[in-house]
């Protein structure tokens, strides 16, 4: 199926919960409505989308929005769909863990680099990084710390002088 | 043992030596060591002990326990979050042990050393290094050349005698 | 005294959590796992990982397009061309810039040849863990003549930095065709070698037939992909179902997982996959080679890389599975946001759901033949 069409299918199944971002072929969802519209975007025969290829979070640098992009997949249809998910700092987008359980080590990565929270994940801690971690590390606002556990951080230079 | 050492032997039978160079030609050329493979030059390092470019001639025979081995090889990126299990492991090896590292990103933090908030900026900062091999990665010759600079470091210490 | 030896009920078994450190030999990098067993056979098992993180994904937000391929390199450097290769793809379609036919032709064969080493070292060091040290020698000797072919044309053994969007780096040097042709005629006997030492080998099947069975519906949910994937059985391969590049050019199967020796979808499934697999691309270097035109390989290459603003996900089959790249740009020179999907991430959390059961020796195993490179699940 094509973009178009997908969209057309959305719209009769949950009408006024998603919207195309103009000129993308992309779809943009709130997170109150965003359980219901995975389910649908899972479940539904012609959508089919079994395969979530990737969570990517992003931050638009302002300091206030954040999001998470969705890029799914169909082996059934073959068709793919981008969806994307905006909020203000600190507030949490359902999980999608018990549809796709790709999403498992995906959301907890999402957390651990930029600080976004998921309701109803079974585990949210941090993968990548030490659990005393401090800071989110993929904002655009952030400073790394001088010392971690006695060990200096930045490179010291002085010896260059 | 140096050529003048075995040419000696070869004449007369009998040699007489300080009991330093022996311990210390023992110790150099058997040098057994830990693989601390991490990332990148740990392919090298294995290729340093596949067929081609053969560590094991030089006596150096991998091993997978600290308690067992000489010589450490750090090799490849230490992030903050595996520094502390360097050092553990470091401190679980039983004297006489050296550390060879290997690779810039253990030197001295690598391409990595601008941006990167999680890198160690060289594995110097926990434990002592004795032979620093540059590259990135090293080809498994620099390596060899590398275990033969540490033979000779091991060669001009004095084991019987106190350090001043 | 006899009734306390005879009464079982008096001995009382516990869960017992036992820790496969960082480092270790058999797993693939730094990887721990911390393993739940009753006695010898475990109940769950939890990876911790992070140990490789070396922030890649914050060095992309300060680097220009250009210098961002070095990095590339070292996320998976079992496969590095791939890596390059994968990304260039992504921002070319950001670009939107035609390839001259030779950059093309010449990205195939060393995508194929990277193939064949990365799927080499796999198999080495799989038998390795299984108990077999004879296989890891053969098989990093033949290697070392794919790595050979590489340094005449780069310089490098391991990260190259060769595939650059928009065109690569250096032309194939004079003479480089034959010498490739020359290492295929040598390496196709060397696989049927293999199959006689390893593959039908009565102690491997016993070790690794029937063990670790991944259900295909489990694979898509998690996300598995590659090699891992189509072991279970799944005909799916980027380059067959979405030619990326000129692969709709080339005549080549896609080896499946068919439970000759057991059932369908366990770890000697995957292993055999590997093997097929590499016989494949010699077929299409063969093809490849044969049809190669000339040109110049730099026509493409932009001077400075300046993207509109816009986002591109960029899929791409590599050694392990499907690479995604993800690239926000924002119209300057420098990207905003790089996200790299790496298909080992998906392919190790499926480990907790098909080692339930099983001895922690077959841990060993399954792990082995998922394949992993901890370089590029940290990123």
């Amino acid at each position: 199926m094509t973009f178009d069409e997908i969209v057309a299918l959305l719209d009769t199944k949950a009408s006024g919960k998603t919207s195309v971002i103009e000129g993308k072929m992309v779809i943009s969802v709130s997170p109150e409505n965003w359980s219901e519209i995975s389910a649908i975007l899972k479940n539904e025969s012609k959508l089919n989308f079994d395969y979530l290829m990737c969570i990517s979070a992003y931050d638009k640098g302002d300091n206030k929005v954040y999001g998470a992009a969705y890029n799914f997949y169909s082996t059934v249809n073959n068709h793919y769909l981008e969806v994307r998910v905006e909020i203000e700092d600190g507030i949490s987008i359902p999980s999608v863990v018990e549809l796709w359980k790709a999403a498992d080590w995906h959301e907890r990565e999402a957390y651990d680099m930029m600080g976004l929270k998921f309701e109803g994940h079974p585990d949210l801690k941090r993968i990548l990084l030490s659990e005393d971690w401090e800071g989110y590390p993929l904002r655009k606002n952030y400073k790394e710390p001088d010392y971690y556990h006695g060990l200096p951080v930045p490179k010291d230079k002085s010896y260059w002088d | 043992m140096d050529p003048t050492l075995l040419e000696r032997f070869d004449k007369d039978n009998v040699i007489v030596e300080k009991l330093d160079t022996l311990i210390n030609w023992s110790r150099a050329n058997s040098q057994w060591y830990f693989q601390f493979g991490l990332a990148c030059c740990a392919i090298e390092m294995m290729a340093a002990a596949a067929p081609r470019h053969d560590l094991e001639r030089f006596g150096a025979m991998p091993r997978a326990t600290p308690r067992q081995s000489d010589v450490m090889i750090v090799a490849g990126t230490v992030t903050l979050k595996m520094a502390e299990r360097v050092k553990r492991l470091y401190e679980q090896m039983s004297d006489p042990k050296y550390v060879i590292s290997m690779g810039s990103c253990s030197n001295s933090g690598g391409p990595y050393w601008q941006h990167g908030y999680h890198v160690l900026k060289g594995v110097d900062l926990v434990v002592p290094v004795d032979v620093y091999i540059p590259g990135c990665p090293p080809r498994p010759e620099a390596l060899l050349q590398g275990l033969l600079e540490l033979q000779k470091k091991i060669k001009t210490e004095t084991p019987l005698r106190k350090q001043a | 005294m006899e009734a306390n030896l005879v009464d079982k009920s008096v001995i009382e078994t516990g869960e017992m959590v036992l820790n496969m450190g960082p480092q270790h030999p058999s797993t693939h990098g730094v990887l721990r796992l911390k393993i739940h067993t009753d006695g010898e056979i475990v109940s769950q098992i939890e990876p911790v990982i992070g140990y490789l993180h070396r922030c890649f994904e914050k060095h992309c937000e300060k680097l220009s397009y250009e210098q961002i391929v070095p990095f590339t390199d070292r996320c998976d450097y079992l496969a590095s061309m791939h890596m390059d290769h994968a990304y260039s793809i992504a921002v070319e379609k950001l670009l939107d810039i035609e390839l001259p036919d030779r950059v093309e032709y010449i990205r195939v064969i060393i995508a194929e040849l990277q193939r064949i080493a990365s799927h080499l070292v796999a198999v080495g060091t799989f038998g390795l863990d299984v108990g077999a040290i004879t296989p890891f020698t053969w098989t990093i000797r033949d290697r070392e003549r794919v790595l050979d072919l590489f340094e005449t044309l780069c310089g490098a053994r391991l990260l190259y930095n060769y595939i650059w969007p928009g065109g690569v780096s250096h032309d194939l040097p004079p003479k480089f065709i034959e010498r490739a042709l020359d290492f295929l005629d040598y390496f196709d006997p060397q696989i049927d070698e293999l199959n006689n030492l390893l593959t039908t080998n009565k102690i491997f099947i016993e070790r690794t037939a029937d063990v670790g069975i991944l259900p295909p519906e489990v694979g898509i949910n998690f996300g598995v992909s590659g090699p891992s994937l189509r072991g279970s059985g799944v005909n799916f391969d980027l380059r067959k179902n979405e030619p990326y590049s000129i692969y709709s050019k080339f005549d080549f199967d896609v080896p499946v997982g068919k439970g000759e020796m057991g059932t369908i979808g366990d770890t000697w499934d995957r292993y055999y996959v590997r093997v097929l697999e590499m016989r494949e691309s010699a077929k299409i270097i063969r093809q490849a080679c044969a049809e190669l035109p000339g040109g110049d390989v730099h026509a493409a290459l932009p001077k400075k890389i300046r993207p509109n603003a816009g986002e591109v996900y960029g899929r791409y089959e590599s050694a392990r599975g499907d690479v995604g790249f993800y690239i926000m740009s924002n119209g300057k020179n420098i990207p905003m946001r790089v996200k790299m999907r790496s298909p080992a991430f998906c392919n190790l959390s499926v480990l907790s759901e098909i080692s339930e059961g099983w001895m922690i020796s077959d841990v060993i195993a399954i792990l082995g033949s998922l394949d992993i490179v901890l370089g590029e699940i940290d990123r």
